[in-house]
């Protein structure tokens, strides 16, 4: 018997804000009948771009029930940037705390609200924001659960195994077969953190000696920008040039939307440069240059 | 959206509460406590020592002995070697029979056997090169013999089928697979935990070879368990030290469980009737009820060969965790294959196995009765599910539009 919390029993058993919102601004959609989970969230902005409502629907254990509906409540009044930077700790911490093994309904709240602001902003034509872009890759195909998120888990948790990991994002508990995947994000984490690097703000150009010439990678790491990553900037109202390669730098500008926007560093170390080392060279560092 | 509409207008809830999760573990009978205690207080000796205090353990082992061998029917007590348990009879059964015939590297099993001979078998495929047969189910739960026949090679040292199924309650043909077993010329093992006590059993009679059943499945208390041996079959012991259980199983015998496992038995025996007929009602009776006031649920396993005590039910659209809680809320304990009530991630693998889709598997909930359960007990529980499920589907978002994802 998990050992819930009484606010988590509230919740379950008088669940807050059920349903879908007529016409609403945003909606977010997550999970799989498969996955065991599921949820849908909807949300209404007021005339001074508030969430005025906000409803779900959850497919999932009780733990899932109570992190949809509490939520809701976290979001109401709230101006999306501010309900944007709502954690899945945060709502676990709202609900006085999930049991480990129960910590993926929280992310899976998360994941809803990020997926209905996406919907909102897609449907006014407007940018993404870039802290909301998530183009990665799949790791756990049996819980589509991606490398980012598996990444951000293990970063804020200090997560240490795959179990730990499987707790907190589902990640790994089905067939295990990316349970080595699991492992190299582990340890590339673990080593970011001991060295620090992972505290630093990422804003220097570092420094790389020694490096082989450009060779033919030049267009291949044009062909990956052109093809894969600036046609999913522009769909969110962003766009990427190729300024140069130097060594292994690529260096590069954003514009449009992206331009604008004061976390493209953290979607160029973390998502462009994921990009380029998994297409063309695992050494490529990437450096923005002036905007 | 609030709780209390969810109590309105019930039936009054059974004072003590409605236990349906007895393939989980039982009560220990009134009787059974009161053999039990003495062995707790005053008949404290060690069976093996030389005076009244051990004389007296002594006897109790030896009666406990006498009431298993009675109640599956062996030809002689020396056949019965008590162990820790289910799980412990499984390994001995397995790993001992192994260690008889250290040239035969092949194992048959089933991929809806208990987690104590599954986990067994992986760990012997990884790590000690062993070679693991898993038979598939049908749809209900069923094995296919042929498949069976073609699995066994000359190389198989033992074939470890269960009795009965813990999630669906599905029975397996045991004797007709051990006819097959045996004429193969390979060791026959059944795990009886969920069988012994809901059906009688006949080693005089029988094809089986190691038969394993447990002392809290039917009444007894935790912690014990037998394993049977048929006469003239190898066997090489997993816990060596004493020379208690004739070698087979060392260490000082646990006495009061013994005791409690031996009275256990002697009663499960006197009521064997009462599991065929009234038990079975009165599942019948609650199953009857769910089906006719919940749409889209359905019954899983095989209603025509099935324990008398086991009904497993597939709620669609929902999850079954959210089910179990509720059904706590109103004082009843069940089960479920849904997979946050494990920790894991996945659903059941017996529904998996047969081929349960996701739909359905998330949402199942085991009932399982025991002699103990009462009319009054099966109504509330009736009375109760269609509000739980109802409740539960105007959450979820499957059930408004079915095909939203």
């Amino acid at each position: 018997m998990w050992d819930y919390s009484d606010k988590v029993l509230d919740h379950f058993m008088n669940p807050r804000n059920v349903g879908t919102l007529e016409d609403p601004d945003g909606v977010g959609e997550v999970g799989s009948m498969a996955c065991g989970d599921a949820l849908r969230l909807t949300f209404k902005l007021d005339a001074d771009e508030r969430i005025a409502d906000a409803r779900f629907q959850t497919f999932g254990c009780g733990s899932a029930i109570a992190s949809s509906s509490i939520l809701t409540e976290m979001i109401k009044g709230k101006t999306l940037e501010e309900a944007a930077s709502i954690t899945n700790e945060d709502i676990a911490r709202e609900l006085d705390g999930l049991p480990r093994e129960k910590m993926h309904c929280s992310v899976m709240g998360r994941e809803a609200l990020e997926a209905a602001m996406i919907d909102y902003y897609k449907k006014l034509g407007k940018g993404v924001p870039c802290t909301l872009i998530k183009q990665d890759v799949e790791i756990c195909h049996c819980f589509q659960v991606n490398k980012s998120t598996i990444r951000d888990a293990v970063m804020q948790y200090q997560l240490k195994d795959i179990e730990d990991v499987t707790h907190h994002t589902k990640a790994g508990g089905g067939c295990t077969q990316c349970h080595h995947d699991i492992q190299h994000i582990i340890d590339e984490c673990l080593e970011k953190i001991e060295s620090g690097e992972a505290e630093a703000p990422q804003d220097g150009v570092v420094q790389i000696s020694g490096l082989p010439g450009n060779g033919g990678r030049l267009e291949q790491v044009r062909e990956v920008l052109e093809n894969d990553i600036a046609r999913a900037l522009r769909t969110d109202g962003g766009d990427i040039e190729l300024v140069e390669i130097r060594g292994n730098e690529v260096h590069v500008r954003l514009t449009g939307a992206c331009a604008s926007c004061p976390s493209s560093q953290a979607t160029i170390k973390g998502w462009v440069e994921g990009q380029l080392r998994e297409h063309v060279s695992e050494d490529l560092e990437v450096i923005e240059v002036g905007r | 959206m609030s709780a209390m509409d969810l109590f309105e207008d019930l039936p009054e809830r059974p004072a003590g509460g409605v236990y349906l999760d007895n393939n989980a573990t039982t009560a220990v009978a009134p009787e059974v406590r009161e053999v039990l205690l003495p062995y707790l207080t005053s008949h404290y000796g060690n069976p093996s020592s030389m005076h009244g205090f051990g004389a007296d353990a002594g006897r109790a082992v030896d009666r406990a002995r006498d009431q298993v061998t009675a109640l599956i029917a062996a030809e002689s007590p020396s056949e019965v070697v008590f162990t820790g348990g289910g799980s412990e009879s499984d390994n001995l059964a397995i790993v001992g029979t192994l260690r008889a015939y250290p040239d035969r590297k092949h194992i048959v099993s089933t991929v809806v056997e208990h987690p104590a001979v599954l986990g067994l078998c992986r760990e012997l495929e990884s790590r000690h090169g062993y070679e693991v047969t898993y038979l598939p189910v049908d749809a209900r739960g069923g094995l296919d013999l042929d498949e069976l026949r073609a699995a066994i090679r000359p190389d198989t040292a033992v074939v470890s089928i269960m009795a009965a199924n813990n999630e669906t309650g599905v029975v397996f043909p045991y004797e007709r697979i051990g006819e097959i077993v045996k004429a193969a010329g390979a060791v026959y093992h059944v795990d009886a935990v969920q069988a012994v006590g809901k059906l009688p059993m006949d080693m005089s009679a029988s094809t089986i070879d190691l038969l394993s059943l447990s002392g809290h499945k039917l009444h007894a208390c935790k912690g014990v368990g037998a394993l049977y041996v048929r006469r003239g079959t190898k066997l090489r012991p997993l816990i060596v030290g004493g020379h208690q259980e004739r070698g087979r199983r060392a260490g000082t015998e646990n006495v009061p469980g013994l005791a409690a496992l031996g009275e256990a038995c002697e009663l499960a025996g006197r009521h064997m009737d009462e599991e065929r007929t009234r038990v079975r009602e009165l599942r019948d009776r609650l199953e009857t009820r769910i089906v006719d006031a919940v749409p889209d649920c359905r019954v899983n396993g095989d209603p025509d060969h099935r324990l008398p005590n086991t009904s497993n039910i597939s709620f669609d659209y929902i999850e079954g965790e959210g089910i179990l809680l509720l059904l706590d809320r109103f004082g009843i304990g069940a089960s479920s294959g849904s997979a946050c009530t494990s920790g894991s991630l996945e659903p059941s693998h017996v529904l998996k196995a047969m081929g349960i889709p996701f739909i359905s598997a998330h949402g199942s909930v085991r009932f399982s009765l025991s002699r103990y359960t009462t009319e009054e007990e099966i109504d509330y529980t009736a009375a109760v599910i269609p509000r739980i499920v109802d409740r539960l589907r105007t959450i979820t978002p499957f059930s408004e539009q079915r095909q939203t994802f």
